[in-house]
């Protein structure tokens, strides 16, 4: 082998061992959307074929030398005519099927589990629902939907799983969210594919799928304590929110329990129903969003929660099942030290001056 | 027989003679050809221009195959190359790829083909040549003083907030050269409109016209959107209005919408043009009309119409509403149509032809199959299922690759060949410049088609640095890379070498019908000597044979 040259060699050698040409399927979607993507592969080659063969045979038939005068021709409304609606037709299936399974990867079924994913430059953090934090990586079991609800806290990102054939965006603002149904345990890529600052092609990680009983031991090995809904519970206790959603006849807010999934009529006569996106609208934009009969004076959070701190305030109200649960934060609340709770326990220190004239006014 | 046939037909090259005047000589010195209102010798300027900032954007090109040579970003920091394909796109898409055929050979052509001598409006053409050179070297500048790295997408918050490098110069060189693409525009409509020879009427015109037609109303009437939206990104950055911006009550998808209303028709823009050159040269070297002339004029103006309703298939994975999704998503497909149209119209103009192989016709052969296949992997991208897995990855650079650069840059050098002689009174050398054809050819695959393998495994694009197992697929691309590096040099260095040396090429060397193979090459500052009068069908290489014989006969 001396003979040949060290670079040819190494490189020789990795792509006999190192040397992918089509990605794992280790989703349930993964066969579905490569059934889709083979039928194209199929009918494009097709396609190609035709064109290469009759551009190569009429080249060898009526070249120069075989066919010197050629005879014209003004077209033919039939040929025409096959060759627009057979095109058109494939496209058209192509079209329905492709969005078969477009709606099929964006629709989540209802019993999926919720994790949070925020993205920012440059790194992903999921959040469990048992509060379980991780950073570029990600756990998840086998045979369970899992629903990601996505958000960015800077640009645009790119959620990619490619093994799962799965990709959203996180949108600065807004939640989005996608869904996947594990198979295969594993180690596979997670990428950013959103190009978003300096960093970008850093901005990857691995999605782990363990079985249940494995993941059930990860989860237990990777708990930090406090569930998301208990997090955003402390958080609701030190930005005083019960001062107002206190569930008394004399509350200043609406009482939140069961407001999760209800329909609201807000002071614009607007009717909506209050899902993930709208407690967080709530929240940070308030104004905008109040609900019919109670008077706007409700400041605003932006700039002042993190949006991993949203996150943990909407699980907290989604676990918000009687007024008896938002009776025992209240209770919690008087308990904390005054001043105590809102400066040590808002999570962006630069906004506890601002959370304390925020707090004054609702005390107002 | 058919020996007897072609000495009668051909002109005898080696008596041909370069005219005593023409349009390069009529007038000397650097000021009259900077002051000149001459749509020929504008055109020229361009393609001096559109030459240069093509192999600016090539080196740039260049460095992002060696970076992507290992899977570390280990020959450049991530800054510096996230910089370097920013760069890269910018000038290859508004500097290169908007401007290439429509400026130089459309310019050139479009007076001359339907029988004008000039376009209607000479020192606004000027002027757009002033703007895109104001453009250009204010875009050099930026790159030379820092950078800028947001991608040619200028994505908001990431060019309002979160980027300290030049958004601002680069936008407004953008902004710029976009009011350069909207005057030549503008300008093509009313020449062809009004300029037209007698007898010209709109089904006489050569199918280079249509499509140029076609592509100037999406330059007027898309451009200015991207300008608008370059306006409010320097607004957000300079004074904070808010437009894009969650936090005051903005929609940081918008610019998108308006980013994509532009950019979106503006790859009809691109590939356009480049259809017409495709038209005309199947037709002249297989000596036939081009098949079904009216569907190929209507499926440019298709193309043109459906181009501006398409552009949120670009944003299928961000969230826009479904019933969006699927609107969107149908009207690709249909967008899809008139290019097949055009696919399998050309092939059949070969049938019955009288075939020869000459340059132009080689590399209009690889634009068909290169375009079939960038056509036929746009259809996985229109399609909502599988484009959720392939967008943002190579799939999409493959994609956009073979569109642009095996279609439009394949279609603007078999144009270059084709009318070389025409413009420059000269031919340029037959046997390397088939060998270029050929290397470009090979190297175009071997570069982009690895990169659709690179893509459905995953890849994302804009990566400095990939994970290990991608390696071998990107070798073979940076190989390929280097390959077609020589075939894009190769034309510039006989094309110059024939400036002076090429063989004289006398009126008509291709017995081509158009009316600007008619008149002399170079032709006279005001191209025809006397207005011509159009009195027979386009592509009718009948009439041709009939002018001949009457020629053969006074002369006789």
């Amino acid at each position: 082998m001396s003979h040949i040259s060290p670079v040819i060699w190494q490189f020789l050698v990795k792509w006999m061992t190192n040397f992918a040409l089509f990605p794992p399927e280790a989703s349930k979607i993964a066969p579905e959307m490569d059934a889709l993507y083979f039928f194209m592969v199929l009918v494009s080659l097709i396609g190609l074929t035709i064109v290469i063969l009759l551009v190569t045979s009429f080249s060898i038939l009526y070249s120069k030398k075989r066919n010197p005068v050629a005879t014209q021709i003004e077209g033919s409304t039939m040929l025409e005519a096959t060759w627009t609606i057979i095109p058109l037709g494939l496209f058209l299936v192509m079209f329905v099927w492709g969005a078969l399974v477009y709606f099929r990867v964006y629709t989540p079924p209802a019993n999926a589990m919720n994790i949070y994913v925020v993205g920012k430059q440059w790194m992903w953090k999921a959040e469990h629902p048992g509060g379980q934090h991780e950073i570029n990586s990600l756990h998840v079991p086998t045979g369970r939907p899992i629903q990601l609800t996505l958000i960015s806290q800077d640009v645009f990102h790119s959620f990619s799983i490619p093994a799962f054939r799965v990709k959203r965006e996180a949108i600065p603002g807004r939640y989005t969210s996608v869904w996947f149904e594990a198979t295969t345990p594993g180690t596979y890529h997670l990428f950013c594919t959103q190009y978003c600052g300096t960093e970008h092609s850093h901005m990857i990680g691995d999605v782990v799928v363990l079985t249940p009983e494995d993941y059930n031991k990860w989860l237990a090995g990777s708990t930090s304590g406090a569930s998301l809904a208990q997090n955003g519970e402390r958080l609701f206790a030190s930005l005083s929110c019960a001062t107002c959603h206190n569930t008394r006849p004399d509350a200043r807010g609406p009482s939140l329990a069961n407001v999760y999934g209800s329909k609201l009529t807000l002071s614009s006569g607007q009717a909506i129903t209050a899902d993930d996106a709208y407690l967080r609208e709530a929240i940070l934009n308030p104004s905008q969003h109040t609900t019919q009969g109670y008077a706007p004076i409700m400041p605003t959070y932006q700039g002042q929660i993190s949006e991993e701190g949203v996150i943990d305030l909407v699980e907290y109200i989604k676990s918000l099942d009687s007024d008896y649960r938002v009776q025992q934060t209240t209770a919690t609340t008087t308990l904390l030290p005054e001043g105590e709770g809102k400066a040590s326990k808002a999570p962006e220190g630069q906004g506890s001056g601002k959370a304390g004239s925020g707090t004054g006014m609702v005390q107002q | 027989m058919s020996d007897e046939v072609t000495l009668v037909k051909l002109p005898d090259q080696s008596t041909a003679k370069l005219p005593k005047v023409s349009y390069l000589n009529k007038e000397n010195g650097l000021l009259s050809w900077l002051l000149t209102g001459d749509h020929k010798r504008i055109a020229m300027l361009y393609l001096i221009s559109i030459s240069f900032f093509f192999f600016v954007g090539g080196s740039l090109a260049g460095l992002i195959r060696l970076e992507l040579l290992t899977p570390q970003s280990d020959l450049m920091a991530t800054d510096t190359y996230n910089k370097v394909f920013s760069m890269h796109g910018i000038i290859m898409v508004f500097f290169f790829l908007v401007p290439s055929v429509p400026a130089t050979i459309g310019n050139f052509f479009i007076p001359m083909m339907i029988g004008a001598k000039d376009l209607a409006l000479p020192k606004i053409n000027l002027l757009s040549w002033y703007l895109y050179m104001a453009a250009g070297i204010l875009a050099l500048y930026t790159m030379a003083s820092g950078g800028v790295d947001t991608g040619w997408t200028f994505t908001t918050p990431l060019s309002t907030h979160y980027v300290n490098t030049h958004v601002l110069t680069t936008g407004m060189a953008v902004f710029i050269a976009g009011f350069s693409s909207i005057f030549t525009g503008l300008n093509f409509i009313v020449t062809i409109h009004k300029m037209r020879a007698p007898g010209m009427t709109w089904f006489r015109l050569p199918l280079f016209v249509w499509a140029h037609y076609a592509a100037s109303i999406l330059m007027v009437l898309g451009t200015p959107v991207l300008a608008i939206a370059i306006v409010l990104v320097a607004l957000e950055r300079t004074v904070g209005i808010g437009v894009f911006d969650p936090t005051k009550g903005g929609d940081p998808l918008l610019f998108q919408h308006l980013f994509w209303f532009y950019s979106h028709p503006a790859v009809y823009i691109m590939i356009l043009p480049g259809m017409g050159v495709i038209s005309e040269v199947i037709s002249t070297f297989s000596r036939k009309r081009v098949f079904g002339y009216t569907a190929v004029a209507f499926s440019s103006v298709a193309i043109a119409v459906f181009g501006f309703f398409v552009w949120a298939h670009h944003m299928f994975i961000m969230g826009i509403s479904n019933y969006a999704v699927l609107i969107f998503s149908l009207l690709t497909m249909l967008v899809a149509v008139p290019s097949a149209i055009k696919i399998f119209n050309w092939t059949f103009t070969l049938y019955k032809g009288s075939i020869t192989f000459e340059t132009p016709m080689l590399y209009a052969f690889g634009f068909m199959g290169l375009f079939t296949i960038g056509g036929l992997t746009g259809v996985f991208l229109g399609t909502a299922g599988t484009d959720i897995h392939l967008t943002e990855t190579y799939f999409i650079v493959a994609h956009f690759h073979f569109v642009m650069v095996g279609g439009m840059l394949m279609a603007f050098l078999s144009g270059l060949h084709f009318w070389w002689p025409k413009m420059t009174g000269r031919m340029y050398p037959e046997k390397i410049s088939q060998l270029a054809a050929v290397v470009t050819f090979i190297g175009f695959n071997f570069t982009f088609f690895p990169q659709f393998i690179l893509g459905t495994l995953g890849m994302p694009r804009r990566y400095a640095s990939y994970p290990p197992e991608f390696q071998i697929l990107n070798v073979f691309s940076t190989a390929g890379a280097s390959i077609l590096g020589v075939g894009y040099l190769l034309p510039v260095l006989y094309l110059t070498w024939s400036l002076k040396y090429g063989e004289i090429a006398g009126n008509n060397p291709w017995q081509a019908t158009g009316l600007e193979w008619q008149v002399q090459s170079p032709p006279l500052t005001e191209n025809f000597p006397e207005t011509p009068i159009m009195d027979h069908e386009a592509y009718d290489y009948e009439w041709l044979e009939r002018q001949q014989e009457k020629e053969v006969a006074s002369v006789g």
